[in-house]
C-alpha cells in the first residue's frame, strides 16, 4: 500500500489516482486462504454430521445424562420427518435445512444439507481426509502470511490501528459511515479504515489460530503432546465446541466482508486482490490535485 | 470401534449408486488421483505427531470424578458369531488369546494368565471418530509384557489385533474386526489389554473378554473382543491390505488426530 502511480494523462483533471495497494505475498496468501476455508468448512460440516450434537467439558456422548446442549436432529413427523435444532431448552423446527433435508428430491436425517458438506453424501472417511489435507495446507499458508507480514512490517504499516483510529469518537464515526455505507474516498482510501484493521486482526490473529488450536485440542495424539491445550478449553468437548463457534464467526465475518466488497466497489477491490492496483476515487467535494 | 454402518452403507448407497448425480466436489472425491494427493495429510500428521510425541508420552489420565456417568457402548454390542456364542455360553472359560506370527515362540493366554500378570489400570478419555468422548477407567495387562513373553523375531514391525465379531456380516470373514498398531504404539505403557472397566469385568458391548487400549489415537482402534495377536512385517495381505476393518473402508490407519 505504498507506491503511486497515476492513472490519468497530465493535461486532464486528475479523476482517480492509483495505488499499488495488496503484495503478492497477501494476494497468493488470500487467495489460497479462500480455497482452504471452503473445503475446511464443507468436510468441516461433514465431520459434524456425524455426531450432531455439542458439549461442554471433557466428555459428551448422547448418552444421558450426557447433556449436549446443541443438537441438530431429525424427529418422525407423521409419514415425514422434521429437522430440529436444540439450542439449549429452545427448539426450532428447521426441516428442509437443518436436521432433515433433501437428498434426491427425498426428505432425509442429516444435520446440514447435502449441498454445504463434502462430499454431499454421508461419508466421514472421506470427509476426515479432506479436512485433515486442507488444514495442513491452511497452516502452512498461514503461517507464509504470518512471517511475511512480520519481515516486510505489513501488520505493523497496514494493520496496526494508531491510537486516534482507536478513540470512541473516531470508530463511531466510522460506524456511523459504514452503516450509512459511505466509504472512505481519495487519499482516506489508501489505507484500511479502522473498522476494516479491527476485523482483519480479529480474524487473522484470534478466530483462524483459535480454530487451529482447537482443532489440535481434538485430536488424542495431540493432547498427549501438549496436554495443557485441554485444560486452556476446558476438554476435548468445549475445544469441540469453540471450533464450531469459532467457525460460525468466520462465516459471519466472510458474509460481511463479501457484502462490503460488493458495496465499496466490486471491481476495484476484485481488481486490488488479484492484480494488486486499487484506484483511489475522488472526494466528491475536491479532486486531488496533483 | 465405532461408527454407525448400517446407516452409512444405506446413505453411500442410496447417495452413490442410486441416483449418480454428482456435483463437482463429489467427483472430485472419487478420483484417485486427487485421493493420493489427499491421502498425504495422513502421512504429515502421523510424522509431525511422531515427532513431536517422542514414544513415551502418555496421554492424559483423569480422576474417578471425571468419569462419564454412562459409558456409550459403540459399534458390535454383542458379536453373533457362532464362536463368541459359544464362549458367552461358557462365560469365556475356554477363551484364549493367540499370540503368534513373527514372534521366538508362540504362546496362549488363559484370563487367568493375562490377570497373573502385573496390571495397569488408567482412567482415559476414549474419543470415537464420530466426535464424542467419553471418560473410563481401564484396567489390563500392559501389551509390552505380553510381547516380552513370546520375544519377538527380527523384522517384526505390526501387532495385528484379530477380534470375535463379524462386523460385516459375510459368509467369507471379510467382515471380522481387526486392527493393528506398530510397535511405537506397542510398546507404550498405556497400551494395554483390557480385561476390567470401571472397576468391573469388561461387559460384552464393551468387548469382553479382552479389548486394545490404545490411548493416543481413535476410538476404531481399540479393538474389542480380542481373539489372537499376530506380529507382521506388514499387513498388505491382510483384509483389503489397509491395516483394519475401518482403513480398509477409508478411514486412516494413523488415527492419532
Amino acid at each position: 500500500m505504498t507506491s503511486v502511480t497515476t492513472g490519468t494523462a497530465l493535461n486532464e483533471k486528475p479523476k482517480r489516482a492509483v495505488v499499488y495497494r495488496h503484495s503478492l505475498a497477501v494476494r497468493i496468501t488470500h487467495w489460497l486462504n479462500v480455497l482452504c476455508l471452503s473445503f475446511l468448512l464443507m468436510s468441516g460440516l461433514q465431520i459434524f454430521n456425524a455426531h450432531p450434537h455439542l458439549y461442554w467439558g471433557q466428555y459428551g456422548a448422547d448418552a444421558l445424562p450426557d447433556p449436549a446442549f446443541v443438537s441438530i436432529e431429525a424427529y418422525p413427523d407423521g409419514d415425514s420427518m422434521k429437522g430440529v435444532t436444540s439450542i439449549g431448552s429452545f427448539q426450532f423446527t428447521t426441516t428442509g435445512v437443518l436436521g432433515a433435508s433433501k437428498v434426491d428430491g427425498e426428505l432425509t436425517p442429516r444435520a446440514f444439507p447435502a449441498w454445504a458438506t463434502i462430499p454431499s453424501y454421508q461419508d466421514l472417511a472421506t470427509g476426515r481426509r479432506w479436512h485433515f489435507f486442507f488444514a495442513w495446507f491452511f497452516v502452512i499458508n498461514g503461517f507464509v502470511y504470518m512471517l511475511y507480514g512480520l519481515v516486510s512490517r505489513h501488520f505493523r504499516r497496514d494493520l496496526l490501528p494508531t491510537k486516534v483510529e482507536l478513540t470512541p469518537r473516531h470508530l463511531a464515526h466510522e460506524v456511523a459511515e459504514h452503516a450509512r455505507l459511505r466509504f472512505p474516498k481519495g487519499e482516506k482510501a489508501r489505507r484500511y479504515n479502522s473498522l476494516q484493521k479491527l476485523a482483519y486482526i480479529g480474524v487473522g490473529f484470534i478466530l483462524l489460530p483459535l480454530m487451529v488450536l482447537t482443532g489440535l485440542t481434538m485430536s488424542p495424539g495431540f493432547n498427549a503432546i501438549f496436554p495443557w491445550l485441554l485444560d486452556v478449553f476446558g476438554g476435548r468437548q468445549s475445544a469441540r465446541t469453540i471450533h464450531f463457534i469459532t467457525a460460525s464467526l468466520i462465516i459471519v465475518f466472510v458474509f460481511i466482508h463479501i457484502a462490503m466488497v460488493l458495496l465499496s466497489g466490486v471491481w476495484n477491490n476484485m481488481r486490488s486482490m488479484i492484480t494488486g492496483y486499487y484506484a483511489l476515487k475522488p472526494e466528491a467535494d475536491k479532486e486531488i490535485t496533483k | 470401534m465405532s461408527i454407525d454402518l448400517t446407516r452409512r452403507r444405506f446413505l453411500i448407497g442410496s447417495g452413490i449408486a442410486a441416483t449418480g448425480i454428482l456435483t463437482g466436489c463429489d467427483a472430485l472425491v472419487q478420483s484417485p488421483s486427487v485421493n493420493a494427493v489427499l491421502e498425504k495429510g495422513e502421512w504429515l500428521s502421523m510424522n509431525a505427531q511422531r515427532l513431536l510425541l517422542g514414544n513415551q508420552q502418555l496421554a492424559r489420565e483423569y480422576s474417578e470424578a471425571d468419569l462419564s456417568p454412562v459409558f456409550k457402548a459403540n459399534g458390535t454390542q454383542i458379536p453373533e458369531t457362532d464362536v463368541y456364542k459359544q464362549l458367552v455360553d461358557s462365560n469365556f472359560a475356554n477363551w484364549r488369546l493367540q499370540v503368534g506370527g513373527m514372534v521366538k515362540t508362540a504362546k496362549s493366554f488363559s484370563m487367568a494368565d493375562l490377570k497373573a500378570m502385573p496390571s495397569r489400570t488408567q482412567i482415559t478419555r476414549h474419543d470415537c471418530v464420530e466426535g464424542w468422548s467419553a471418560i473410563g477407567k481401564w484396567t489390563g495387562v500392559p501389551l509390552g509384557l505380553v510381547l516380552e513373553q513370546v520375544g519377538l523375531a527380527p523384522g517384526a514391525r505390526y501387532a495385528v489385533f484379530y477380534c470375535a465379531d463379524d462386523y460385516e456380516q459375510s459368509l467369507d470373514g471379510s467382515g471380522l474386526y481387526y486392527e493393528s498398531i506398530d510397535l511405537v504404539d506397542a510398546w507404550h505403557p498405556q497400551t494395554i489389554l483390557s480385561y476390567g472397566m470401571n472397576g468391573k469385568d469388561l461387559e460384552i458391548a464393551h468387548g469382553a473378554p479382552l479389548r486394545l487400549r490404545v490411548e493416543r489415537q481413535i476410538g476404531y482402534k481399540h479393538a474389542k473382543y480380542l481373539m489372537r495377536i499376530e506380529l507382521v512385517d506388514s499387513f498388505k495381505n491382510i483384509g483389503s491390505g489397509k491395516g483394519g476393518f475401518w482403513e480398509d473402508r477409508g478411514y486412516e490407519w494413523y488415527a492419532g488426530i
